[in-house]
């Protein structure tokens, strides 16, 4: 991804990758973490305005560190929304049809089935974020809080 | 009259297997349209047919053949036919609507819990964040159009993957893709046939996805592995899920992680020959159905003492 292209791009999507960055980080970024986290090429005085458009919206807070300020989501009090939504949309056996989920559930061959492409595909970034860690457990490097 | 009443009751049943070539040889946006249509124009044929042969059994009954004012007996194939068929299409019918509102009730109430939560949310972008140990992630459609992932779905991928995933939800907001889900959804309820349909309508909706994804992050196989990486993070979670049946083949995500590895299908000749066959099969239950309520409207007009034999 060109910095060019990611200059471009409409103001909501960079919005939204900066604090998909900031809520997978599970901890306070400084704009350079961010930027770095993004790993896309954006400027840095991209990725400071963006994070102080986000504070001005109330959806991400912030505190001093250092001589400038690190960032963080806003969490929804009490997880209510979270709980609101997986009580009513895990209820359904068919579960919506009209949410198009980005995933469907996996049967265990299903689960073999793509342990296997994905090492016959033998890409790098594979391994190293751990897919094919056997027990089924998928923890991400950035993981944690 | 009776006899073209019946095709398009037949024709559905060849759907399922068509539609399962459909999404392994044609482009998915192709497959997507190709599919929807047809399955629409088959519900709406199969309806109107089941209609038909409803009325047609009601009017052999003397009470309500004086109601209708025939003043001649209807002249249809015999009763023999007649009353098991019309009771048959009448059974269909019921179950149809009576699963159709369950469904719709069911799916409304999960959609406007979806978009009350979102819309409560504060979003970046289009992007609203729900913390959860789940990982989910899905498009929102309506105004505005909203991009819902949990937070567990966003740790479990890498930046890039990331990338992949809003590409996908938009795509699937861009293009409407939810309007097609619903058609299929409402087509299954009208004739058994035409359920399987419903998945591979919504497979191809994903692929469509999945291809307009790779074509905005500009690589197949982070597209896949991403993906696949989602999948996965959710099995995790969901592994202790009692409600749940192995499925016998290969279950959609597999199939769209092994498309994206595959390189990108090139247009066949045997593939626009399937779209062929789809739109024909489409298009004679079509004919066969107007042709049918034709006939039996003549025929009830013929009854009615309106029209000459």
């Amino acid at each position: 991804m060109s910095s060019a292209k990611d200059e471009r791009r409409p103001a909501g999507e960079l919005e939204a990758g900066v604090l998909a960055a900031l809520w997978a980080a599970g901890a306070p970024l400084t704009p350079g973490r961010v930027q770095a986290e993004l790993d896309s090429g954006l400027a840095r005085t991209t990725v400071t305005t963006i994070l102080s458009r986000l504070h001005e919206k109330g959806i991400v807070g912030r505190e001093r560190q250092g001589r400038g300020y690190a960032y963080f989501p806003v969490q929804d009090p009490h997880g209510l929304t979270a709980r609101r939504m997986h009580t009513e949309l895990d209820r359904d056996d068919d579960r919506g049809t009209a949410l198009a989920r980005f995933v469907a559930q996996l049967s265990p061959d299903d689960e073999r089935l793509l342990r296997d492409l994905l090492e016959s595909d033998g890409s790098p970034g594979t391994a190293e974020h751990g897919v094919t860690e056997p027990g089924g457990e998928c923890l991400p490097e950035t993981g944690g809080r | 009259m009776t006899a073209l009443l019946f095709l398009p009751l037949l024709l559905p049943f060849a759907l399922p297997p068509l539609a399962r070539r459909c999404l392994d040889r044609l482009a998915p946006v192709t497959a997507l349209w190709t599919l929807t249509c047809a399955v629409l124009v088959l519900a709406g044929a199969s309806v109107a047919a089941l209609g038909a042969l409803v009325l047609n059994g009601l009017l052999e009954v003397p009470v309500l053949a004086s109601l209708g004012e025939l003043v001649h007996p209807l002249r249809t194939a015999s009763d023999l036919v007649v009353l098991p068929a019309a009771a048959g299409a009448t059974g269909v019918l019921t179950v149809g609507a009576w699963t159709l509102a369950r469904s719709a009730g069911r799916q409304l109430r999960a959609f406007r819990v979806a978009r009350t939560q979102a819309d409560r949310r504060p979003a970046a972008g289009d992007l609203c964040v729900i913390d959860s140990p789940h990982p989910d992630a899905y498009a929102l459609p309506g105004r505005p159009h909203r991009i819902v992932v949990t937070t567990a779905m966003l740790r479990s991928l890498a930046p890039g993957e990331r990338e992949v995933l809003f590409a996908h939800e938009r795509a699937h907001n861009n293009y409407g893709h939810h309007r097609f889900l619903l058609a299929a959804e409402l087509a299954a309820h009208c004739h058994p046939g035409l359920r399987p349909v419903r998945a591979a309508v919504a497979l191809a909706a994903e692929r469509a996805a999945d291809e307009a994804a790779a074509a905005v992050v500009g690589d197949r196989k982070l597209t896949a592995r991403a993906i696949a990486r989602a999948a996965l993070a959710t099995q995790a979670v969901r592994s202790d899920r009692p409600d749940f049946a192995p499925a016998v083949t290969a279950g959609p995500v597999p199939r769209r992680v092994a498309a994206l590895l595959a390189a990108p299908r090139r247009r066949s000749r045997a593939a626009s020959w399937l779209a062929l066959l789809v739109i024909v099969c489409a298009c004679v239950s079509a004919g066969a159905s107007v042709a049918g309520v034709l006939a039996f409207h003549h025929q009830v007009e013929v009854a009615q003492g309106e029209a000459a034999r």
